[in-house]
């Protein structure tokens, strides 16, 4: 069935769109921890849950189809699956990391893989010269976010993959913001991608979930191995979420773009916000980049006010999205990354990434994106005449 | 302060104000708003901290006497997440006959990252203190053993723990804190693999962790939520949706475990019987290894599969599932051979347990002569 349809279809009629047993079009969920064995030499394709569930083995074939990839690992958390994938690394071995990559992913570089003695070079990885420069002898992964997190910056994936291969190293590439329907990592060199499925793939705020899709079977068959060791694997319960999150990804996610695009034309020109960052505008650095390595410029922009007053006006008085951690869902989600997603990293740090104080994050949803406009404008409007008694005092 | 059945038979109930619910709720959210800017409820993001989650912490940790408790994706995402407390460099004392993921999780995983194990008979103690070096930093035990059923005397590892400034870790899956607590002989850290009895219902992948000291506690937090294995809200919830008859449970799991143990003890076609006296779990060898795969497959009410601690018996060969991966030449010298059957014994009636080994039993001895 692969290829035969266009994406959008083969989200709803994949492999497991029909249940075979019974002809239930739901994948079943099976709760089973443990299978029967009839034979104590050759035993049944499941043993035990943790080393392989027919649900959860549902949602990796989907995943690895929809990436195109040789196999998909379900994991319990976008954390769980980075983490796994990290730990193909040994004792001795550098990365070279985006330096503005999420604030969970720097602290498990940063905090957990050095004491197990492996080491990183944080870069800018849309500058190629300085990707090169961080080479090491012992470099054995570059680790890539795109567009990156939070300040969208966009890195050329072709490029680094073909760095990596040159020096016999490994390219992750974390999809998250964009997902397999506006960007193919795999095609375009990488060996690892990973995803926090709690966001666009599951697109509704109610699971935690991560995933890998792995391009080759021998790398498939060491992170099998890992995932199995570990154990941080996703329920079956979860599973069956993300699955049915997935049904809606194409139709959610092209919403939710389109609104985003509008979301930063408002932005742009208000006189109240100082800088916006969206790789869907001609003035991105990298938008020509990202034209034609994805489909699309994502849902997800950041823009910062002119100072911090005007910033928490706003923030005290928007109505619609919620204020909180996480993206990618049916509500629009505005984020705080100092105080939230990049609370891990240290304020000298974040402020040389962009990351300041009055920098908002927004998640576009599937609000009608006019409803969303009146609201800004409507905070802003408060900002402004609170920022315009501030500046008269 | 309650005792434990009682505990148990509590969890959840008012846990919430709004509505009066006797049960948990499941809260699916995975982000918590925000009233405004530093202005949290606690919950921010539910791989850091999801009420229902919470519920299931705050229970475990209380039951085993700690000051904090963590559920994690699996019993080896538990034992993933307190090994990684670690660095390079560090070295571990860990019985030698243990479950066999444990071990590949050590081999093939922390000693990749510098981090080295020593395997030793953790039953005599005097072993332990041979083997501490000044690099070693934790002692881990399972206990009883998995699966000869060798228990362990933990107050006096702990002494040595203590003395030699080491931390104290226990495995307490085949036990639970119905039949030992850890915490309270010396240990620092208490595991589980909840999937088992605490679940009891072989429909939940979960692990637990409980820690003793501020700091301890603190550290486990912290890479708890930084590498996020951790368990789902609905996971959770059937956890401790299980863990209210774990009491009621464990009472039948032992009574049969007890009439089982008399009857293979007086059985012909069996050698040794490995039985501490309390809890489910039992082992014992069959005369024959060419026994082995007829009496398993003339079963018709044990189910033969992998895992135990749930309602319904289990019969698993350690040999080929859960110690493949250790060494044969290991599995011989520790008695996890080719004879040797793990039996997690159910709450089903004793007597029709008793009728179904015996009709396997004595079918696979007849299939053997013929086949010779």
């Amino acid at each position: 069935m692969t290829n035969q349809y266009t994406f959008q279809t083969n989200l709803l009629h994949n492999k497991h769109k029909i249940d075979p047993a019974t002809g239930a079009v739901s994948v079943p969920i099976q709760h089973a921890s443990t299978f029967h064995q009839s034979d104590i030499d050759t035993f049944g394709k499941y043993d035990y849950a943790r080393s392989g569930n027919p649900t959860r083995e549902a949602l990796e074939e989907v995943i690895a189809e929809l990436e195109e990839g040789c196999r998909g690992f379900a994991f319990s958390s976008g954390m769980a699956a980075i983490s796994t994938a990290f730990l193909l690394l040994s004792k001795d071995d550098h990365v070279v990391i985006s330096e503005d990559v999420y604030g969970g992913t720097f602290r498990m570089v940063s905090t957990v893989l050095v004491r197990f003695g492996i080491s990183h070079t944080f870069v800018d990885m849309t500058d190629l010269e300085a990707v090169k420069k961080a080479i090491r002898p012992n470099t054995k992964l570059f680790y890539v976010e795109t567009p990156s997190n939070p300040t969208l910056k966009v890195t050329d994936i072709k490029a680094v993959a073909e760095i990596a291969k040159e020096h016999g190293a490994l390219t992750f590439v974390d999809n998250t913001f964009l997902t397999p329907a506006h960007q193919k990592p795999l095609s375009l060199g990488a060996d690892i991608v990973l995803h926090s499925a709690t966001k666009f793939l599951s697109g509704h705020s109610d699971v935690i979930a991560g995933l890998a899709v792995v391009k080759d079977p021998a790398l498939a068959d060491k992170l099998y191995s890992l995932q199995n060791s570990f154990g941080a694997v996703l329920g079956v319960q979860d599973a069956w979420l993300v699955l049915r999150g997935l049904k809606t990804l194409h139709v959610r996610l092209e919403h939710s773009v389109k609104g985003a695009a509008k979301l930063a034309d408002f932005f742009q020109e208000h006189p109240l916000i100082n800088k916006v960052y969206y790789p869907g505008l001609p003035d991105h650095p990298q938008y020509e980049i990202q034209k034609a390595q994805a489909k699309s410029a994502g849902a997800v922009l950041s823009f910062d006010f002119i100072n911090e007053d005007v910033f928490r006006t706003f923030v005290n008085n928007v109505e619609i999205p919620v204020f909180a951690v996480s993206l990618g869902a049916v509500e629009s989600i505005l984020s705080y990354p100092a105080k939230m997603s990049h609370a891990a990293m240290p304020e000298s740090e974040r402020t040389q990434r962009g990351i300041t104080n009055s920098l908002l994050r927004l998640s576009v949803g599937l609000e009608n994106p006019d409803d969303l406009i009146k609201d800004f404008s409507n905070a802003l409007d408060v900002a402004k005449k609170t920022n315009l008694i501030h500046n008269r005092g | 302060m309650y005792k434990i059945d009682t505990k148990l038979a509590q969890i959840g109930n008012r846990s919430e104000q709004t509505t009066g619910t006797v049960n948990a709720p499941v809260y699916f959210s995975t982000a918590y708003r925000h009233k405004g800017i530093g202005q949290s409820t606690g919950f921010d993001y539910t791989r850091t901290g999801n009420p229902t989650r919470q519920i299931l912490e705050q229970t475990i940790a209380d039951l085993e006497s700690g000051d904090q408790g963590y559920a994690c994706s699996s019993g080896m995402a538990a034992i993933f997440t307190v090994l990684s407390l670690f660095q390079s460099g560090d070295e571990w004392i860990v019985s030698k006959d243990l479950y066999g993921g444990t071990y590949r999780l050590l081999e093939e995983g922390f000693n990749k990252w510098g981090l080295k194990s020593r395997y030793t008979n953790t039953s005599n103690v005097q072993n332990i203190e041979k083997e501490i070096t000044p690099q070693t930093k934790a002692i881990f035990l399972e206990t009883p053993t998995n699966p000869l059923m060798e228990q362990t005397d933990i107050a006096e590892v702990a002494r040595i723990a203590k003395k030699h400034n080491v931390l104290l870790i226990v495995d307490n899956t085949f036990y639970t804190p119905l039949l030992q607590q850890p915490i309270l002989q010396g240990a620092d850290i208490v595991i589980h693999s909840a999937t088992k009895y605490l679940g009891g219902h072989n429909d939940v992948l979960a692990g637990l962790i409980v820690a003793k000291g501020e700091k301890l506690c603190a550290e486990i937090a912290k890479f708890h939520n930084a590498a996020g294995a951790v368990l789902s809200p609905f996971d959770s919830w059937l956890l401790m949706r299980g863990m209210k008859t774990l009491s009621l449970r464990m009472e039948r799991h032992e009574s049969n475990a007890q009439m089982i143990v008399q009857f293979l003890e007086n059985h012909d076609s069996i050698g040794d019987v490995l039985y501490p006296g309390i809890g489910g779990m039992v082992s014992f060898r069959v005369l024959d290894e060419a026994w082995v795969n007829p009496f398993l497959q003339n079963l018709n009410l044990i189910c033969f599969a992998e895992s135990l601690g749930g309602v319904e018996s289990f019969i698993t060969y350690p040999a080929t599932q859960t110690h493949a991966d250790i060494p044969e030449e290991i599995r011989n010298e520790t008695g996890v051979d080719n004879r040797l059957l793990r039996f997690s014994v159910g709450i089903e009636d004793a007597q029709d347990i008793i009728d179904d080994l015996t009709k396997a039993l004595a079918t696979a001895k007849k299939e053997v002569i013929i086949n010779d």
